[in-house]
């Protein structure tokens, strides 16, 4: 793991937004590293800071307190114009809603472009297009589809417009804010497979998040879990679903529709009390338990925690 | 099943929607039994007609929308020959009541919790304020709200979106209705809200005895509710039967579709299957079977004759050629061959792991 290059790093990020004299701060004491090439989810339902943590790392939101690391260089202080331009070119996002964050005025072609545009990474008119004619086809659309409108296109077809607007940039990491949730299930798999073939064939870093942990469990690489506000518990896919050990990541899990009526009908679910933690004296903080597993417990539940860790 | 007494039994309905001086037809030829106490879920993706459907058992069609054929029989009468809003009110709400997707759209937000129950209840039960009153807090009480008394006179913005969809129910169930249609009513909750809603609707069957149609996308949702399911597709219903047999042994193409394109059952690093193209556009006359060009099984028949339903069994009817003798035999996609096989071994790691804690 240690060997491995780290291409975002987190620490102790908050996130406060203020509105008059009232504070409201969404997340707080949020640490991960991102490692290049892998898929790493962010999850917790809604409310629970998940998407202002996204937002965060590419300064569409704030940072209160921490730092953000992109290869290196903390990026959520002030930048000068160049390094901005290097940041916004390097992370891109794509979003929930194909229909909202597209622009509905403009042609496919313009939309795609608009990256080029900006930072003038093209050589000339016929560069351009190439480029553009590229990542629609890298995304299964078609050249002849860059002189229509975004209303002219189904859901899943305006998710791939939108990944292939950040794909143009050639971005080192994408952050992908609930990609499928607005899609059908049968549209769903195609952005899925998209995304896994990105990052297959460019290495593509991505953070990916959801509410959905069935869909998390098949792309993600690390998962880590969000509840009001905080990481509650972050450790290797596989690792979290079967040795979770937070009560929130484990009714979390317990409450995933399974496609299997008989397991789904038997199933049992777990109900997650947050007043059992006791944390008015023993204060909490983020551990690693161990190698690659870390939660959110103060000293007592660790105890607890490591008698039952495999 | 069959010992089991029908209490809506629709047939040959054709829905369709003028829109922009074109019409689409949403609903095309669907036949549908329901038996007393029994959850059916209806399942499909948006644009299938699972809402629309149902939405003719309440005369709550969208205005540009009518029935041009078929009839839907409860207690005895043809509903589709009531034409005025006096006679639904007889049916909508108090036989048949609706939960829809959104609690915030279905609760008025200037009104108090409390009151929008109570209202149903002297309405269309004649019941005086205070014995309204009680019968509500009681109601709330039964769908899980805590310290009814004290939030009755609060307004739907203090409630939380999972207690609002049980106040949305408790209304439905304030007339004790024959039949609950459940559209999609958790779609926009958190999946803990969601398991927390689904097993209330469940609890209060069994108490109020009513029967349930449950819309919904989502095959896990499916799994857990349903007794019957019926599958959607582009205005059809294209394959139904008992839970287990669709779940189990699916036979209709877009059925194996949407079961092997769950993330669920995929192979984590391999591509997962994912159905070609997208539906056809309602406003056509359709050709065939309206799968056929996404299909990957499709003959030539199926783009040129719209196939019967085929009996699998007494429970268990399917809309595809395959089925038909003289057709070549096909095998299911592996992942929906082996779907039980796979769940079931990952939740015994799951076990085994929690048997070492």
């Amino acid at each position: 793991m240690s060997e491995r290059e780290k291409i975002l790093e987190v620490k102790d990020m908050a996130v406060t937004f203020y509105s008059g004299k009232k504070a409201f701060t969404a997340v707080s004491d949020v640490n991960f590293d991102v490692y290049k090439g892998e898929t790493f989810a962010l999850v917790g339902e809604s409310g629970s800071g998940k998407t202002t943590i996204g937002r965060a790392i590419i300064k569409i939101n704030p940072t209160s307190a921490g730092q953000v690391i992109y290869k290196g260089k903390q990026i959520n202080c002030k930048l000068s114009e160049e390094e901005n331009k290097w940041v916004i070119r390097n992370i891109q996002m794509v979003f929930q809603d194909p229909a909202a964050s597209l622009n509905e005025r403009a042609t496919v072609d313009y939309i795609v472009s608009e990256g080029l545009y900006n930072f003038h990474l093209y050589k000339d008119e016929a560069d351009r297009h190439q480029k553009v004619v590229n990542a629609l086809n890298s995304v299964g659309l078609l050249e002849e589809h860059m002189s229509r409108y975004p209303h002219e296109f189904s859901g899943g077809q305006r998710q791939r417009i939108g990944l292939a607007r950040a794909m143009i940039m050639e971005p080192d990491l994408i952050i992908a804010d609930e990609p499928i949730s607005a899609l059908d299930v049968s549209i769903r798999a195609q952005v899925l497979n998209l995304l896994n073939k990105f990052k297959a064939e460019r290495g593509l870093t991505q953070i990916f998040i959801a509410h959905d942990l069935s869909v998390v469990r098949f792309i993600s690489d690390r998962i880590a879990v969000i509840h009001k506000g905080r990481i509650v518990e972050l450790a290797p896919t596989e690792e979290l679903f079967l040795n979770s050990l937070h009560p929130y990541t484990q009714s979390l899990i317990s409450a995933i529709p399974l496609p299997d009526p008989e397991i789904e009908k038997a199933k049992k679910l777990i109900i997650y009390d947050e007043s059992k933690h006791d944390y008015s004296v023993d204060k909490p903080s983020f551990q690693e338990i161990k190698p690659g597993h870390w939660i959110w417990a103060n000293q007592k539940e660790m105890e607890e925690y490591r008698k039952i860790v495999k | 099943m069959s010992e089991k007494e029908k209490i809506l039994s629709a047939s040959d309905i054709v829905v369709q929607f003028q829109l922009r001086n074109k019409m689409l037809t949403a609903i095309r030829h669907v036949s549908l039994d329901l038996y007393e106490g029994e959850t059916l879920a209806i399942v499909g993706e948006s644009g299938s007609g699972k809402s629309v459907l149902t939405k003719t058992f309440t005369g709550m069609l969208d205005s540009n929308g009518h029935i041009e054929s078929g009839t839907c029989m409860f207690e005895g009468k043809n509903l589709y020959d009531i034409k005025t809003d006096a006679g639904w009110e007889k049916i909508r709400g108090k036989k048949i009541a609706t939960v829809f997707q959104d609690p915030m759209t279905s609760l008025n937000p200037i009104i108090p919790i409390g009151r929008q129950i109570t209202e149903v209840i002297e309405k269309h039960q004649g019941k005086s304020k205070e014995e309204a009153k009680a019968m509500a807090i009681q109601l709330m009480e039964e769908v899980g709200i805590y310290n009814a008394a004290g939030r009755f006179d609060e307004y739907p913005f203090q409630y939380s979106g999972g207690m609002r969809q049980r106040i949305v129910i408790a209304i439905a169930l304030a007339c004790h209705p024959k039949i609950l249609i459940c559209d999609e009513p958790t779609t926009a909750l958190d999946v803990t809200i969601q398991a927390q809603i689904i097993r209330l609707i469940k609890d209060l069957q069994s108490q109020y005895g009513y029967t349930t149609i449950y819309i919904t996308h989502d095959l896990g949702v499916v799994a857990n509710v349903a007794d019957r399911v019926a599958v959607m597709y582009a205005g059809q219903i294209i394959e139904y039967g008992l839970v287990d047999e669709v779940f189990y042994d699916p036979k209709h193409p877009y059925t194996w579709g949407l079961l092997s394109s769950l993330p669920q059952l995929g192979i984590k690093g391999s591509e997962l299957y994912a159905i070609t193209g997208t539906p056809p556009s309602l406003f056509d006359v359709i050709k065939g079977d309206a799968f056929a060009p996404r299909n990957p099984y499709a003959m030539e028949i199926d783009f040129e004759e719209e196939p019967p339903f085929f009996k699998v069994s007494d429970t268990h009817y399917a809309k595809t050629w395959l089925l038909d003798p003289r057709a070549p035999k096909v095998t299911p996609p592996q992942q929906v061959t082996t779907l039980h096989e796979r769940m079931q071994e990952a939740l015994i790691k799951q076990e085994k792991q929690e048997g070492l804690i």
